[in-house]
C-alpha cells in the first residue's frame, strides 16, 4: 500500500478549503479562527512529517492531479528540497500559532487569511509546474497583503498596498518568463523541461535566446519578490508595519518559498549546464546577491527601529542565498538551502521577540532596548542567543549556512564571494552588536521621567505613551521590579487586551507562556541545526547530486 | 524589419501596452489610477499569451468526435489566461479594498498628498 502520494493534493487542498471555516463559524460563535487553525496546522504538520519520512527513506514522491499526464497535467512534486522547505512552512506556521494565541491579532477572518497562506506556501513548495507555481506565487502574494493589512495603524495599509503593487510586477514578470519557456518548450511541467533542456542547449538558435529571456524576466521577478536590493523598498515597511504577530510567519516564510522557488527554477529547470553557458549570468546573479548583502548589512546598521533592522538584515540575508545560487556548485546549493532554513528559524525567532518586547517593555527603538537584560532575562536571553546565531558563531544555524556557502565561493574560485561572506559577518555583528551593548551593558532610561526621554516613535500614538507617564509617576523609584509587575497586573485586564500589543512598559502579563516559549524554542533550534550541519548536507546531497549530474 | 512588424504585431503591442501600464503605475499619483496601471501591465501579458497559442489558420480549440479537425489554437495558453485573469480579479480587489481604506485613514487617493500627510504626523 503506497499511496502516500496522495498526501500531496491534501496538503494543499486543505488548508485552503479550511480557510473558509473560521468565516463560516465566525457567523455564530466569535472566537473559532484560533482552534480551527490549530487543529487544521497540526494535523498538516503530522502529514508533511510522515510524508517527509517516506522521501527521505524511499526517495521522490510525486502526484498528478486529476490523471492527466504530466505533459499536459498539473504535478507535485515532493523531492528532498522541496519536502525541507513544506516542512518548514507547516512547522513555523503551527508554532507561530502559539505566540498568536495572546499576542494577536485576532479576529475569524484573520485566521482565514492565514490557512490561505499556509496552503498558498505548501502550494509553492510542493508543485512541479512552473504555471501552477504562478498561481501560487499570487495566493501567497494576496493573503500576505491581507495579513499585512490587518495591522492596528493606517501605515499598514500603506505599505500593504505598496507591496502589492510591486509584488504584482514581480509575479507579473515571473509570468512573461513562463511564456518564453512555453514558446521554447511547449510544455511547463519541471521535469519535462529539465529533460528537454540539454537539447535546446545543443540546438541553440532561436529557442536558446527564448529561454535566456526567459530567465532574465524569471530573475527580475524573483528579485523583487525575494526583496533584492535595489528593489528591496517594500520589504523594511511591510515587515515593520505587519502587525507584531504576523511579521514572524511572512519574514521567515515568504521570502524562503520565493527563494527556494527561484532556486528550484534555476536548478531544475534551467539546470546547472544552461547557467554556467549562459555568458554573464552568474556574474550578475552573483553580483546581485554581493551587493544586496552589503547593502542590507549597511542600511541595517543605521536603523533605529529594531523591526525594521532585522527587515534590512533580512535583505542581507537572502542576498547570501541568492549569490549562492549564483555560484553554481554542489556545496554552495547546499548551503544556500542550510542558510535558508535557518534563517527562518531565526527571524522567526527575533520578530517574535521583537514583538514580545514591544509588549512587556514598551520597546521599539534600539535606544528602548536598554536594560532589557536586567528587567526582562528570558527574552533577552533568547534575542541575545539569536542574535548570536545570525552573526555566525559556532554552532549555530547561521555559521553553517554562511560556512557551506563560503566553502562552495572557495571551490568556484570567486574570491569576491567569500570576501563579501567574511565582510556580511562583520556588518551583521555591528548591528547585533549594538542591541547586545543597550540590552546588556546600558542602564535602563528611566521611566518615571516625566517627559520620557527620546522620541516616543512607535505607531501607538498618545495613548501608549501617556500610559507610561502615569505609570511612571504612580511608582516613582520603583519603576521596575515585582512591585510594577503586581502593580501592572491590575490594569491589565482594563487596557491590555483592548488594543492588541500596544501597551507602555511594564505589562509582563501581556505576555503568554507560548510568546515567550516561541521565542526560546527558536533560540534552542538556531543552536541545535549549529550541531545538524552534517546531517542536513546529507539529506540534501541526493537532490544536489542528481541535478549536477543529470 | 518592416516584414516582421507586419506578422509579428501582437508581441510589439503587448511590449507598447506593457510600457504604458507600467509608466501609469510610476508616474500616475492617484492610487487607483496606479491600480488601473497595474492591470493594463497583466492584461498586456495575457494578450501576449493568447497571441503565443495563435496558428495560421487554426480553428477553435474544439475537438469533434469524429474526422480531423485539422489545425486548431493551442488551448493551454487559453485556459492558464483564464487562470491569470481571474488572479488578476482578486489582486485588483485587494488593492481597492487597502485604497479604500488609506483614504479612510488619510482622506486623500493622492500619493503626493499622502507623503505629505504621513510626514506630518
Amino acid at each position: 500500500m503506497s499511496n502516500v502520494d496522495l498526501i500531496l493534493p491534501l496538503l494543499v487542498a486543505v488548508p485552503i478549503l479550511m480557510a473558509t471555516v473560521p468565516i463560516a463559524l465566525g457567523l455564530r460563535f466569535d472566537r473559532t479562527g484560533w482552534g480551527v487553525t490549530t487543529l487544521t496546522t497540526t494535523a498538516l504538520l503530522a502529514a508533511t512529517a510522515y510524508l517527509a519520512s517516506a522521501v527521505y527513506s524511499d526517495g521522490m514522491v510525486t502526484h498528478e492531479l486529476g490523471g492527466w499526464p504530466r505533459e499536459f497535467g498539473i504535478q507535485l512534486v515532493a523531492d528532498e528540497f522541496s519536502t525541507l522547505i513544506a516542512l518548514l512552512v507547516i512547522a513555523t506556521a503551527t508554532a507561530v500559532l502559539a505566540y498568536m494565541r495572546v499576542g494577536g491579532p485576532r479576529g475569524n477572518t484573520f485566521y482565514a487569511g492565514y490557512l490561505l497562506l499556509t496552503g498558498g506556501l505548501l502550494g509553492l513548495s510542493l508543485t512541479g509546474d512552473v504555471f501552477n507555481m504562478f498561481v501560487f506565487l499570487e495566493i501567497v502574494g494576496l493573503a500576505t497583503y491581507a495579513l499585512i493589512a490587518s495591522g492596528d495603524g493606517p501605515e499598514s495599509a500603506v505599505s500593504a498596498l505598496k507591496y502589492l503593487i510591486l509584488g504584482t510586477v514581480g509575479a507579473s514578470l515571473y509570468l512573461i518568463g513562463v511564456g518564453f519557456i512555453f514558446m521554447a518548450t511547449g510544455t511547463l511541467n519541471m521535469q519535462v523541461l529539465s529533460e528537454i533542456m540539454p537539447e535546446v542547449l545543443a540546438q541553440g538558435g532561436q529557442n536558446l535566446v527564448l529561454l535566456q529571456a526567459a530567465f532574465a524576466f524569471i530573475f527580475v521577478g524573483f528579485a523583487l519578490k525575494v526583496a533584492q536590493w535595489p528593489l528591496h523598498t517594500w520589504q523594511p515597511d511591510a515587515y515593520q508595519h505587519a502587525p507584531d504577530g504576523v511579521t514572524p510567519v511572512i519574514a521567515a516564510l515568504v521570502s524562503t518559498a520565493y527563494a527556494y522557488a527561484l532556486g528550484r527554477l534555476m536548478y531544475t529547470v534551467f539546470g546547472p549546464e544552461f547557467l554556467t553557458s549562459t555568458p554573464y549570468l552568474t556574474e550578475i546573479v552573483v553580483t546581485v546577491g554581493c551587493l544586496s548583502v552589503l547593502a542590507g548589512s549597511t542600511l541595517a546598521v543605521i536603523q533605529t527601529d529594531v523591526k525594521r533592522m532585522f527587515a534590512y538584515s533580512s535583505v542581507a540575508q537572502f542576498g547570501l542565498v541568492v549569490a549562492a545560487f549564483g555560484l553554481v556548485t554542489e556545496t554552495a546549493l547546499i548551503g544556500a538551502i542550510i542558510h535558508l532554513i535557518g534563517h527562518a528559524v531565526m527571524k522567526a525567532g527575533l520578530f517574535a521577540a521583537a514583538g514580545v518586547i514591544a509588549v512587556t517593555y514598551g520597546a521599539r527603538t534600539v535606544d528602548e532596548y536598554a536594560g532589557l537584560a536586567d528587567n526582562r532575562p528570558f527574552v533577552a536571553g533568547g534575542t541575545a542567543l539569536l542574535l548570536i546565531a545570525l552573526i555566525g558563531i559556532p554552532p549555530s544555524a547561521g555559521f553553517i549556512g554562511k560556512w557551506y556557502i563560503a566553502v562552495g565561493s572557495v571551490q568556484a574560485e570567486m574570491w569576491p564571494v567569500a570576501a563579501v561572506i567574511l565582510l556580511s559577518t562583520m556588518l551583521t555583528l555591528a548591528y547585533s552588536a549594538r542591541l547586545l551593548e543597550k540590552m546588556y551593558f546600558t542602564p535602563a532610561t528611566p521611566v518615571e521621567s516625566p517627559h520620557p526621554s527620546g522620541p516616543v516613535a512607535t505607531d501607538g500614538g498618545h495613548e501608549g505613551g501617556n500610559g507610561d507617564d502615569a505609570h511612571g509617576s504612580e511608582h516613582g523609584d520603583d519603576a521596575h521590579g515585582s512591585e510594577h509587575g503586581d502593580e501592572s497586573a491590575g490594569n491589565v485586564g482594563a487596557s491590555a487586551f483592548t488594543d492588541a500589543g500596544r501597551i507602555g512598559r511594564g505589562n509582563p502579563d501581556a505576555v503568554s507562556f507560548g510568546m515567550l516559549a516561541l521565542v526560546i524554542v527558536a533560540a534552542i533550534i538556531a543552536v541545535l541545526l549549529g550541531f545538524a550541519g552534517g546531517e542536513l548536507y546529507d539529506l540534501l546531497d541526493p537532490f544536489a547530486t542528481e541535478v549536477f549530474n543529470e | 524589419m518592416i516584414e516582421l512588424l507586419a506578422s509579428r504585431y501582437a508581441y510589439a503591442l503587448m511590449f507598447v501596452l506593457m510600457g504604458v501600464g507600467m509608466y501609469m503605475m510610476i508616474a500616475n499619483q492617484n492610487l487607483v489610477k496606479k491600480l488601473i496601471g497595474v492591470n493594463l501591465f497583466q492584461t498586456a501579458i495575457f494578450l501576449f499569451f493568447v497571441a503565443v497559442a495563435y496558428v495560421e489558420g487554426g480553428s477553435a480549440p474544439i475537438v469533434p468526435t469524429e474526422g480531423d479537425p485539422g489545425a486548431m489554437a493551442s488551448p493551454l495558453p487559453h485556459v492558464i489566461v483564464l487562470t491569470a485573469i481571474v488572479v488578476g480579479i482578486a489582486l485588483t480587489a485587494v488593492g481597492l479594498a487597502l485604497i479604500v481604506r488609506i483614504y479612510a485613514e488619510y482622506g486623500t487617493l493622492r500619493e503626493d498628498t499622502l507623503r505629505e500627510v504621513r510626514a506630518d504626523e
